[in-house]
C-alpha cells in the first residue's frame, strides 16, 4: 500500500477552480489550484486518495482525485450534484473559489502493480476513482503487464469519457471491455450485465493486480467472479465509500467494523473488507 | 485508589468537605460539581464552597430514572446523572474553522481555537474515568490529535468520588472499571460516615491534598472504604458475560434478536447522547447573515440519526435494525479492533435514559445465549 502522507485536519486551503467540463447530463469535473503558490508546489497524492471540497457557507464533501500525481493542470475531480455541496459545486465556474483539504486516505497498491497484470472493475461513476490509476499505468506503460478496463453502467447514457474508452481500447495489450445495463442508439458496446464480460477478461490470475470500485453488489460479484478464476485474495482491492465528515478518522460516520473508511481506507484488501461486506448495513 | 504505599491516604473529615472545593477555587478552577436540574443530577458550576447537595439518591431502572432521599444523608450517594466529564473534554458544540469572503470572491480560513476554563469537576465516577480514558485514546491518540479536545482536556481537574451506592443498572464491576476508582483521577475520595478517604493520583492532585493539611487515613478508614467497594461492586445486579464479545457478536451478525430489538428501538439517540465513550460528531456550516463569513462547526452526532449513513443519495443504514446493531457492534465488538477494548464501562445510562427501556445487557444476553465468553 502507498503510504499515506501527512493528514491535515486543520482547515481547508483556499483554492481556485482552474478549468470546468460538464461529462454529462450530472457529472461534471473540477480542477482545482490551491491559492498559496507553496501550497500548491508542496501538493502530493496517491492515486485512490481522495480530498475534501469545501463550498463556502454549505460545507464539505469527500471526493476521489482522478488526475495523474504528476499533473500540473491542477488537481481533478469528478463529482455527481446529488447534493447541496455537490449542486452547488456543480454552479462553479474558472475563477471561482472553494476551499480544499487533503489529500486522506490510503490509496491504491502501486507498490504491487509493478511488473504485473493489471485490471479495473468499476461501475457507475466509480470509475473516477480508477481512472487517476489508470493513468498512472498509461503514463508508466512499461511498468505494467496487461491493462485490462471493465466497466458497467446502467444505461448507456450514464458513461462518461466516451471517447477515452474509444481511445483506450485501441491501445497494445490493454483491453476495455464496457457494459451498459439499457443500451442505446449507437451504443458500441455490450449491451446487459457487466458480469457477462467477464469471462472475455484477458489477463494472468497468478500475476494479476484486480481494483473495484463501484456499487457494494457489483464488487461483491465481481470478486466472486476473480476469486473463482484463481487471483489470489490478496492481489484484490476495493474502494469504499461512506459518510464522511472530518476525513481523519474522527467524526465516526465512515467506520465499517473497526476501520475508519477515511483513514483505514478508502481502498481496502478484499480480506479486510469481505466479512462485512456481506451484511447489509454496514 | 487503595494502594500499599504508606501515608498516601488522607482522612478529609465531613465538617472540612468545603475546604478543598475552597482550595480548588482558590487555584483558579472552575468548581462543577452535582447539581438537580429536571429531577437528575447534572454537572453544573459550584457558586460557594459549601454548595455540593446533600442526601440524594439515583433510582434508576430501564427508562426511568428518580431521585430519591439518602437515609445517611451522604454527599455521593447518587450512582450517575446522564452526563458526566464527557461534554467538559470533547464539547457538545464548537467551531472547528472560519472563513471569510471577499468582494471578490476570495476565501480566507482559519482555525478557531478552543476557549476553555481550568474546570475541576467533583463527584466523578470509576466509569466515567474509564469512558474519559477512551475519549483520550480517540481525541489524542499519536499522529491525529485534537486540538479543542487537548486544550479542554489538559485544563481538567478530575474528583473521583468512589460509588457506595451502585444503580440498578449500574454493571461497571462486570466491566472492570469500577465501582472504586483505580486510575486516571487526580484526586480521589470514599466517602465513610465521618468523612472521605482521599488519595492523590497526580502531582497536582498531590499538591492540593498536601495543602490542605489533613491527617492520614488510619488503617481502619482504609480498610472500611475498601470493604465498601467490594460491596458496591456485589451489589451490582447486571453484567456482561464477558470483557470480550467480539467474536461472539460478529458471528452473529444476522441473529433473530436485532429485528426484535429494531421493533422496540425509537432510533431516537438518547443512548449515544448519554454513553460516556461514544464519540460520533458531525460536522456543519453556519454561514453568518451578512454573508461575509461562515463557521464550521461540530457537533455531537448519532448512529441513529438518519443522516449518519447517508451516502450521495441513499443511506447506508436506513432501517433501525442496521442502526442499532452498528452502534451495538461497534461499542462491544469493533471497539477491541480500534482500542483494545470494550467500549462498554458499565455505566448503565444507555439502559435507564432509554424512553422504551431497552436494556444492552438483556441484548446481550439474547445475542449470545450459548457462547462460552
Amino acid at each position: 500500500m502507498s503510504a499515506p502522507p501527512a493528514m491535515d485536519s486543520g482547515p481547508p486551503h483556499a483554492a481556485s477552480v482552474v478549468a470546468r467540463s460538464q461529462e454529462s447530463p450530472t457529472i461534471f469535473t473540477l480542477k482545482l489550484r490551491l491559492d498559496d503558490a507553496a501550497a500548491q508546489a508542496a501538493y502530493r497524492f496517491a492515486p485512490g486518495q481522495f480530498n475534501m471540497l469545501y463550498l463556502y457557507g454549505v460545507g464539505e464533501v469527500p471526493i476521489s482525485i482522478m488526475t495523474d500525481p504528476e499533473a500540473r493542470d491542477g488537481i481533478g475531480h469528478t463529482i455527481r450534484a446529488v447534493g447541496r455541496v455537490t449542486r452547488g459545486l456543480a454552479a462553479l465556474q474558472p475563477g471561482d473559489r472553494v476551499g480544499l483539504r487533503g489529500p486522506f486516505g490510503r490509496g491504491w497498491p502501486l507498490q504491487e502493480m509493478g511488473g504485473r497484470d493489471v485490471v479495473l472493475v468499476t461501475g457507475g461513476l466509480g470509475c473516477a476513482p480508477a481512472v487517476s490509476v489508470i493513468h498512472y499505468v498509461l503514463r508508466r506503460r512499461e511498468r505494467f503487464g496487461k491493462l485490462v478496463i471493465i466497466q458497467g453502467v446502467k444505461h448507456a447514457d450514464d458513461l462518461i469519457w466516451r471517447e477515452q474508452y474509444d481511445r483506450w481500447a485501441k491501445l497494445p495489450d490493454t483491453q476495455v471491455l464496457v457494459a451498459a445495463d439499457e443500451g442505446a442508439a449507437l451504443w458500441p458496446w455490450h449491451v446487459g450485465r457487466v458480469t457477462e464480460l467477464f469471462d472475455l477478461a484477458r489477463f494472468n490470475p497468478a500475476r494479476a493486480v484486480a481494483m473495484m470500485c463501484g456499487p457494494e453488489g457489483m464488487m461483491r460479484v465481481t470478486a466472486e467472479h476473480l476469486l473463482a478464476r484463481g487471483l489470489p485474495e490478496s492481489s484484490l482491492y476495493l474502494s469504499m465509500e461512506r459518510n464522511m465528515q472530518c476525513a481523519v478518522g474522527r467524526c465516526g460516520h465512515c467506520q465499517f467494523g473497526g476501520a475508519f473508511v477515511c483513514r483505514d481506507g478508502p481502498v481496502f484488501n478484499w480480506g479486510e473488507a469481505k466479512t462485512l461486506l456481506a451484511h447489509r448495513g454496514f | 485508589m487503595f494502594s500499599s504505599q504508606p501515608n498516601h491516604a488522607r482522612f478529609l473529615p465531613l465538617a472540612q468537605l468545603h475546604t478543598l472545593v475552597a482550595k480548588l477555587m482558590q487555584l483558579a478552577y472552575q468548581c462543577l460539581g452535582p447539581a438537580v436540574e429536571n429531577g437528575a443530577i447534572v454537572m453544573r458550576e459550584l457558586d460557594a464552597p459549601d454548595g455540593l447537595p446533600r442526601g440524594l439518591q439515583a433510582e434508576q431502572s430501564p427508562g426511568r430514572y428518580r431521585l430519591t432521599r439518602d437515609p445517611l444523608n451522604r454527599y455521593f450517594a447518587w450512582a450517575n446523572g446522564p452526563q458526566a466529564i464527557k461534554p467538559q473534554a470533547f464539547a457538545p458544540k464548537e467551531s472547528l474553522w472560519r472563513v471569510e469572503r471577499d468582494d471578490a470572491g476570495a476565501l480566507q480560513f482559519a482555525a478557531v481555537e478552543a476557549v476553555a476554563p481550568a474546570q475541576a469537576i467533583i463527584g466523578v465516577r470509576a466509569c466515567d474515568l474509564a469512558a474519559l480514558a477512551l475519549q483520550d485514546a480517540h481525541f489524542l491518540s499519536a499522529g491525529r490529535r485534537d486540538a479543542h479536545y487537548a486544550k479542554r482536556r489538559e485544563l481538567l481537574f478530575l474528583v473521583a468520588v468512589q460509588c457506595a451506592e451502585p444503580g440498578a443498572t449500574c454493571f461497571c464491576a462486570s466491566t472492570g472499571d469500577g465501582p472504586t476508582p483505580t486510575a486516571g483521577y487526580d484526586l480521589a475520595l470514599a466517602e465513610l460516615a465521618e468523612g472521605f478517604v482521599a488519595v492523590a493520583g497526580s502531582a497536582k492532585g498531590g499538591a492540593v491534598l498536601d495543602a490542605l493539611n489533613l491527617s492520614p487515613a488510619t488503617p481502619q478508614q482504609i480498610d472500611a472504604a475498601r470493604q465498601q467497594g467490594q460491596a458496591a461492586a456485589a451489589a451490582q445486579t447486571r453484567s456482561l458475560p464477558g470483557r470480550n464479545l467480539r467474536e461472539a457478536l460478529m458471528s452473529r451478525l444476522e441473529h433473530p434478536r436485532w429485528d426484535e430489538v429494531a421493533a422496540r428501538c425509537l432510533a431516537c439517540g438518547n443512548c449515544t447522547a448519554v454513553c460516556p465513550t461514544c464519540f460520533c460528531h458531525a460536522e456543519a456550516d453556519e454561514p453568518a447573515l451578512d454573508g461575509q463569513s461562515s463557521r464550521h462547526e461540530r457537533v455531537w452526532d448519532s448512529c441513529f440519526g438518519e443522516s449518519h449513513g447517508y451516502l450521495h443519495g441513499f443511506n447506508v443504514r436506513s432501517d433501525i435494525r442496521s442502526r442499532y446493531r452498528q452502534w451495538f457492534t461497534h461499542k462491544l465488538a469493533t471497539w477491541h479492533d480500534q482500542f483494545g477494548r470494550s467500549g462498554c464501562v458499565g455505566c448503565g445510562r444507555c439502559i435507564a435514559w432509554c424512553p422504551v427501556g431497552i436494556d444492552l445487557t438483556e441484548e446481550v444476553a439474547a445475542l449470545t445465549a450459548g457462547v462460552q465468553p
